[in-house]
């Protein structure tokens, strides 16, 4: 290889990745920004000239949004299910996590296993006879009868990643703190949980994201519209008000802001949790 | 809040050591009190909204059954029978199916150029996995419904198509005017529209999995092929790519599975139309089974998609998963 063609050759390269590269951060950047200025715009500018920027900026779709006592209902609604659903799955998985790492007994591993066959289960399947459960236990129409089953189903993933890490702090600590007089669940509060702080953060982040997004089960669960959630509600205002484009757009944007601050703060455990989940399911 | 992208660490601390560190004195023993307060809570969730529902739909899967009153008109398999013989449901199968082949053949390859790509020592590299990434953290909801907006007639998509299509040489206006068409009412595209839609959507979780398989490459390996004479090609292909298959496999199969399991997207672009060239089987099972209250019917629609998921499961388990750890998956 001739040593003055190296650079030309790297040049070249270099030129044609950044493209690529840039190439598809448009194709991800342009509907994100089509939906932001489109809800800056009307729809009769929107239905005109499907490209362009908002002329007159128009403010009355966000800030009309803003002011509907009906999204800011959704967002609790939305933001009470996934905190509900966060805070009983931590103490649910870490605990049976915790007994199935650090002790010995008959049918650990039969009960673990039987934990496990629920990553097999899509919740989409599992649906119809879910709702029919629902329906027996008189949660249609309560948020619990959406919280419940997210935890239900969220529960084999999350031991699958908290369980190996249990059982990875050693033993010695676990007899230090028994000499010291220190039962089994001062033993978890104390020790495993501050030390497995980056998978319970993990556990927490998916679950959150996971619950904000959640479509289905609210949308057969969540018969009254004072209990719907934000999915529910975008999906509502888009076939309700499918011609007011801009609205819609609006609205959505609107819905997805909570859920990018998340993510641009937890990418990190987004990007982990999703790694190992695929790794470990 | 740490500014770097890296992602934290969860494997277990002493997962990196050769070895794993003696346990000692642990796993120990506890009471029975002590082990049913820590297991029975998540079990009893976990038993009443996962399993038993799951072994309900078995039960009601052999009878007619339209969700009130006993269980009386006993069917045997006949749910099962009609479900395999309806056109709409073997078209369903067959969307899923589809669906799965063209991530496998399109969505993988392209998932894995760039994270190829971004593997590479390049300014703005965090920028780009970020955004690239971002929207895995959409809902579907959302993402269908800015799509919507974009494929409809005359929207954005088209008007980008008929300024970039004529740039391309021997591209007429014409031509292009001729393949422009109402991407998700036409029953001939509508599958492959939303299938562009799903790729957008999804490939950057399959871009980061490989990327995540790529720093675990050793740059020795890579360095040592080199030095033997091997091009970049080579070095990719007979280097990287076989030391990547335990992350390329895991894709393949949470492609494959995510694919029968397709819903919320679907439903809130096409609801599984037009003329059903979009149901999928979860649509189906929402559509045939739970909007017309036939519950028996739509259980047994649960246990085949059940099945199906369970036997790519199980060939996954087979064939891929014990090659690639040999027992070690706990």
């Amino acid at each position: 290889m001739a040593v003055a063609t190296f650079p030309a050759r790297k040049i070249l390269s270099r030129t044609v990745t950044y493209v690529i590269a840039l190439a598809v951060l448009a194709l991800i950047l342009v509907p994100l920004v089509y939906a932001v200025l489109g809800g800056f715009r009307t729809t009769g500018q929107i239905a005109e000239r499907p490209v362009g920027l908002p002329d007159p900026w128009i403010f009355t779709n966000y800030l009309g949004t803003l002011q509907s006592p009906a999204f800011w209902r959704q967002v609790r609604n939305s933001t009470f299910i996934a905190l509900a659903t966060t805070f009983l799955i931590l103490p649910l998985a870490s605990l049976a996590a915790f007994a199935l790492a650090r002790y010995r007994f008959r049918g650990r591993e039969a009960i673990y296993t039987f934990f496990t066959i629920g990553l097999l289960f899509p919740v989409v399947a599992a649906t119809l006879p879910l709702w029919l459960t629902l329906r027996d236990l008189n949660l249609l129409g309560n948020p619990w009868g959406v919280i419940l089953p997210q935890v239900a189903f969220g529960l084999p993933v999350s031991i699958v990643i908290l369980r190996p890490f249990f059982r990875s702090v050693p033993g010695d600590l676990e007899d230090a703190a028994i000499i010291d007089g220190c039962g089994p669940f001062r033993f978890y509060w104390h020790v495993m949980l501050p030390l497995s702080r980056p998978a319970l953060s993990t556990i927490s982040v998916l679950t959150i994201v996971g619950s904000w997004n959640a479509f289905l089960l609210p949308l057969l669960v969540l018969t009254r519209q004072d209990q719907w959630t934000l999915p529910l509600g975008v999906n509502n205002i888009s076939t309700q008000y499918g011609t007011d484009t801009a609205l819609v757009l609006a609205y959505t944007v609107l819905s997805i802001i909570p859920a990018l601050i998340l993510y641009a703060f937890a990418e990190r455990h987004i990007v982990s949790g999703v790694t190992t989940g695929a790794v470990k399911g | 809040m740490q500014t770097t992208s890296q992602p934290v660490d969860i494997s277990p601390p002493g997962a990196k050591a050769a070895a794993p560190p003696p346990l000692k004195g642990a796993p120990g023993r506890a009471s029975w009190p002590v082990l049913a307060a820590l297991i029975l809570p998540a079990l009893v969730v976990y038993g009443l909204f996962v399993i038993y529902p799951i072994v309900q739909s078995l039960r009601f899967s052999v009878y007619k059954w339209n969700g009130l009153g006993p269980l009386t008109e006993w069917v045997g398999l006949g749910n099962f029978v009609e479900a395999l013989s309806s056109r709409d449901f073997r078209a369903a199968v067959l969307h899923c199916a589809i669906i799965a082949v063209l991530s496998l053949t399109l969505q993988l390859p392209f998932a894995l150029a760039l994270a190829t790509l971004l593997n590479q020592k390049l300014a703005g590299r965090g920028l780009f996995r970020t955004m690239f990434f971002a929207p895995y953290v959409l809902s579907e909801v959302v993402t269908g419904v800015v799509w919507r907006q974009l494929l409809r007639p005359d929207g954005m998509a088209d008007r980008v198509i008929e300024t970039i299509g004529p740039l391309i040489p021997g591209v007429s206006e014409e031509a292009v005017q001729e393949f422009i068409r109402p991407w998700l009412g036409d029953p001939a595209v509508a599958l492959y529209a939303l299938f562009f839609v799903l790729t957008w959507k999804y490939f950057g979780l399959h871009m980061i999995l490989l990327l995540a398989g790529l720093q675990g490459i050793p740059s020795e390996l890579k360095e040592a092929a080199a030095i033997d004479g091997a091009g970049p090609w080579q070095a990719f292909r007979y280097v990287t790519l076989p030391l990547l298959g335990p992350t390329i496999r895991i894709s393949m199969f949470l492609m494959t599975i995510g694919s029968f399991h397709v819903f919320d997207l679907v439903w809130v672009t096409t609801r599984g139309g037009p003329v059903g060239a979009t149901q999928t089987m979860a649509t189906y099972l929402i559509d045939f089974g739970f909007g017309r209250n036939r519950f028996g019917y739509g259980g047994a629609v649960s246990i085949l998609i059940f099945a199906i998921s369970m036997a790519l499961a199980l060939l996954y388990q087979r064939f891929v998963l014990r090659r690639d750890v040999e027992g070690a998956l706990t």
